[in-house]
């Protein structure tokens, strides 16, 4: 089942085509990676399946509705006035959750990710890698259907990055939403996701799909699988192609 | 010693100043010594503080009626962008406009009987504008995908507008309302002026009666007052916008 698909859409901006055509879909329970050069138009594609964004020409389908799709931007974008807490329920708020239960499912989804005991914490009391817990906190806390991730770890030193890799992983196992992120690390994309779609240079168009083999989550020790290594390598070679072509 | 160093400065010009007067002779209604000043302010320190505490009023009162419409109306902008576009120039033209032109005015309409309500609504003139423009700039420094995000989960103009835009405005409502109350104090010293009336006996007040008696020393006695009082307006908001601050942030 299509949780949600882009049918031969292209985007257009003032400066010109910064998307397409491309056609895309998202299988529930399927983890798909974006990769591409900067400026390939992968963050607009993600922006296309949220519905953030309309297509100058074709079709952006979703199943998931409202209160289905997640988000997690490439910053925490926390609201830096509410507690860890307020923040992970906000969406709970904004669907008319009465305040206790917000407070309970909110609690819950911060333990999800390992921050029991920091609810009441500020953003601006916590680290880089905690604060981008609570925004995957506040994604999950609706359960969604279809969780969209916009280089969600970019600003991490690579520790805190594999070890949220591991967590997405362990998260998404928990309730199977299908996920859709963009990357510009080939190995994150192969840890991560069952599909990698690399696009080339802007506008981006498809330039090559892989299907990664292996269980999800990763066991340990996938790193230095040799099915992941020739995987990264593919994905690499094909991602170069996509620049020079 | 960096902290001496201004308070030195002023020691050492009041002194040339009273050495000065002393020796040239100078006349008392034209330049009074500093320490005729310091007898004057002692004589009617009674008189020029209730005075001060009456100009005080005048400016707080504008300054939380010009708070409630400033932002009100900035909300407004936010939620309709046609009022926005109707709004905005005449903010500007209030802005622009000198307070003492329109001074007498609002003297003819508020009447001879309250002239108090003129002093005010001409304060309150003077302080919307750092308020509004403070406001409106803060209902848009949201973090755009947190307007993304308000978006994706449907949140009306309304919501967004609650639980985000003016949340995330509170840094900008506080340096407006710090701006707007100095403002607010120099405003309602102006109206005063322009009013020229004893039925508000202010601060202005006492400096126009005290020039009609040539009471020099008591004129700059009431000046006196006047700024200690704008500086300790001013301290209180830099502390009181320091406090907010950290609260917003959380830390």
């Amino acid at each position: 089942m299509t949780v949600a698909s882009l049918l031969d859409v292209e985007v257009d901006y003032d400066r010109g085509r910064a998307l397409g055509p491309l056609t895309l879909s998202i299988g529930a329970g399927e983890i798909v990676a974006l990769v591409g050069p900067s400026g390939c138009g992968k963050s607009t594609a993600l922006r296309l399946l949220a519905g953030l964004e309309d297509p100058t020409r074709g079709e952006a389908r979703r199943a998931a509705g409202r209160g289905e799709t997640a988000v997690v931007f490439q910053a925490p974008t926390l609201a830096p006035w509410r507690s860890a807490r307020a923040n992970v329920a906000l969406p709970l708020e904004l669907a008319g959750v009465a305040p206790d239960e917000a407070r309970t499912r909110a609690d819950a989804a911060l333990a999800r990710v390992g921050l029991a005991g920091a609810e009441a914490a500020r953003p601006a009391q916590l680290s880089g890698g905690m604060a981008m817990r609570v925004s995957l906190a506040r994604a999950l806390v609706t359960a969604p259907r279809l969780l969209l991730l916009d280089e969600p770890f970019a600003a991490l030193d690579e520790i805190t990055r594999r070890r949220l890799a591991d967590d997405v992983l362990a998260l998404w196992d928990a309730s199977r939403p299908a996920i859709a992120f963009v990357t510009h690390n080939v190995e994150e994309a192969v840890y991560m996701a069952s599909r990698v779609v690399v696009l080339s240079r802007g506008p981006g168009r498809i330039a090559a799909e892989f299907a990664v083999d292996g269980p999800l989550p990763r066991p340990d020790g996938f790193r230095a699988a040799e099915g992941f290594r020739a995987t990264a390598e593919a994905v690499s070679a094909a991602l170069a192609k996509g620049i020079d072509a | 010693m960096s902290r001496l160093a201004p308070l030195l400065l002023v020691a050492g010009l009041l002194a040339a100043w009273e050495i000065a007067c002393r020796a040239l002779q100078v006349p008392g209604y034209f330049l009074p010594t500093p320490s005729a000043v310091a007898m004057a302010l002692a004589e009617n320190l009674p008189t020029l503080a209730a005075a001060a505490g009456r100009t005080l009023w005048t400016a707080v009162l504008a300054l939380a009626i010009a708070s409630v419409v400033a932002v009100g109306l900035a909300v407004v902008t936010a939620l309709s962008p046609l009022l926005d576009k109707a709004i905005r120039p005449l903010a500007s033209v209030v802005q622009v406009t000198p307070v003492v032109a329109i001074a007498p005015l609002l003297l003819i309409w508020a009447g001879l009987d309250h002239p108090g309500r003129a002093l005010v609504t001409l304060a309150v003139l003077v302080a919307f504008f750092p308020i509004f423009s403070g406001a409106v700039a803060g209902l848009r420094s949201a973090d755009p995908d947190l307007e993304r995000l308000f978006r994706l989960y449907g949140a009306s103009r309304w919501q967004t507008v609650r639980r985000l835009r003016l949340p995330a405005s509170v840094p900008f409502l506080l340096e407006g309302h710090k701006v707007g109350a100095g403002l607010a104090l120099i405003g309602a010293v102006v109206a005063e002026f322009a009013a020229g009336s004893g039925k508000v006996q202010g601060l202005a007040w006492q400096m126009l009666d005290a020039g009609n008696k040539l009471q020099t020393d008591r004129m700059i006695a009431a000046l006196v007052v006047l700024g200690v009082m704008g500086v300790a307006l001013h301290a209180a908001l830099e502390a009181l916008e320091r406090a907010g601050l950290r609260w917003w942030r959380g830390r």
